[in-house]
């Protein structure tokens, strides 16, 4: 038998984190709960962060929105500021899951699990998002694609913790872009998905382009070249289908039980030309 | 470990350890076998119960999560003598087979019909999409929700979602 714990604030927190280092975290648990009871891992103690108030909420500030950690996937789906400036992290949270894995997982659960296919992580990216990270000693910041090394991999030292998420409030892109394909529409892990945050002119030229791919590599791609090579150009079919090779070289996917490699790689690259969809310039394709 | 929670409206005190999952504290210690387990691994939705009014899965949860909270298993949501207006809903329209994934469907109604009264039918499919079911085929159950939203619309009362 494990002792469960269920702080109700930071100080807490770290009394019980001095007191068994070893102990596991988890906020809603869907990721963890099922790792445990498939034997992958077995931890002396557990900590439970679904009550710990200031992990919790979204935060309108000054030039940032903070988003806590530990705030369900749900409740940001449904929060309004959410829903005003960042529509292609909604457009991610929509996709994971099911409404009960969205009203207990949590944001910081999906980040620090770290998976290739976690669907608010190419939001995150093409957002710029920074990590607040917290010990009892202190805390740092973090850019998220320095944080994430590797699937399941992150750089959280012992003893600290993802307190906080923050979002810099003036994006200029009108167009917030999310899909992801899975072999069906709920419950699918990603075979592949792609977040897009575009400015386009009243010309139809797109003015800047932020992409960022899920499932086709160890961590969240990123690719310049394929930005670049948008950018500049009229946003049409012709010119997004010029970037594919970009893309398909950027990618490294693997094969494994839901797609081959090969698949993957062609549907990263065929992902873009759904932002021909957006050539009137507005928000609401898919 | 003490825990003490409102279950089905009655506080509930038990002595439990804290790691177990609330699905077998439910099933095997209450002796509450409503909700079901299935996959046990978040999939399925066999297990789903209110917390607080909001769906969640009994097998993703440990027992010391109960403490505070008030929870509604199918066992609370109605009676055999007064059905619930979903429960009704599901009987009228031929929504249930086998029965095993019906306690998880008609709670994750519950949550959906109190978010959404009057969901579409592509909000249903969405609504309902952490609950499997190997023999209805789903056309049922979505006529079923859709039967028991427009039901309550027309009697102006909400659905409650617990007792
Ligand atoms: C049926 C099912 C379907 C799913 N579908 C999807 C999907 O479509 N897309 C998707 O992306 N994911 C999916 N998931 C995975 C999961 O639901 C998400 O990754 C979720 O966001 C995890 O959050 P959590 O709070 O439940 O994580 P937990 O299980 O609580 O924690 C996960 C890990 O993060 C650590 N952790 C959590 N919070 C913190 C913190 N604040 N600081 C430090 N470490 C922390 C824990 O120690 C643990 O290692 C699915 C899961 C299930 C069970
Ligand atoms: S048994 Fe809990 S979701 Fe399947
Ligand atoms: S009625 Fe048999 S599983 Fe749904």
């Amino acid at each position: 038998m494990r002792d469960v714990s269920l702080p109700r604030s930071l100080e807490e927190l770290w009394g019980l984190l001095d007191r068994e280092s070893a102990a596991a975290l988890y906020a809603g648990g869907t990721d963890l709960l099922v790792k445990l009871r498939a034997g992958l891992e077995d931890p002396p103690a557990l900590i439970c962060l679904e009550r710990v108030g200031e992990l919790k909420g979204v935060q309108d500030e000054l030039d940032e929105v903070w988003i806590g950690a530990a705030t369900t996937l749900s409740t940001l789906m449904e929060d309004p500021i959410i829903q005003r400036r960042f529509q292609v992290l909604r457009k991610g949270l929509e996709v994971l899951g099911s409404p009960p894995v969205r009203h207990m997982g949590t944001i910081g659960g999906n980040i620090v699990t770290a998976s290739p296919a976690g669907d608010t992580l190419p939001a995150l990216y093409v957002l710029g998002a920074q990590l607040e990270i917290r010990s009892k000693d202190g805390s740092r910041v973090v850019a998220i694609r320095d944080f994430i090394v590797g699937p399941g991999q992150v750089l959280l030292n012992r003893g600290e913790i993802l307190a906080g998420i923050r979002l810099r409030k003036v994006q200029s892109y009108a167009i917030h872009h999310y899909e992801k394909v899975g072999r069906r529409k709920s419950q699918a892990c990603a075979i592949a998905s792609m977040a897009a945050l575009l400015t386009v002119s009243d010309s139809g030229v797109v003015e800047a382009a932020r992409l960022a791919w899920g499932s086709v590599g160890p961590t969240v791609v990123i690719c310049r070249e394929a930005e670049a090579a948008i950018e500049g150009k009229p946003l049409s079919m012709e010119s997004l289908k010029l970037a594919i090779p970009l893309v398909e070289k950027a990618v490294s996917p693997i094969d494994d039980i839901r797609a081959d490699a090969a698949y993957r790689r062609t549907v990263a690259g065929l992902l873009l030309l759904r932002l021909s969809e957006y050539s009137a310039g507005t928000c609401s394709a898919q | 470990m003490k825990i003490r929670f409102v279950l089905n409206g009655e506080t509930t005190e038990l002595d439990v350890p804290g790691d177990r999952r609330v699905v077998d504290v439910l099933r095997e210690d209450v002796g509450l076998t409503g909700a079901k387990e299935s996959c046990g691994s978040g999939d399925c939705g066999a297990c789903t119960i209110l917390v607080d009014g909001e769906s969640r899965l009994s097998c993703l949860m440990l027992a010391a999560q109960l403490q505070g909270r008030r929870i509604t298993t199918i066992e609370g949501l109605g009676s055999e003598a007064q059905l619930h207006p979903i429960q009704s809903a599901f009987t009228q329209y031929g929504a249930v087979q086998c029965g095993f994934c019906i306690p998880g469907m008609v709670l994750a109604t519950a949550d959906l019909l109190k978010r959404n009264p009057s969901p579409s039918r592509e909000q249903i499919r969405r609504g309902l999409g952490g609950n499997l079911c190997r023999c209805t085929g789903y056309q049922k159950i979505v006529d079923a929700v859709q039967a028991a939203a427009s039901r309550s619309a027309d009697h102006e009362k909400p659905l409650r979602d617990d007792k």
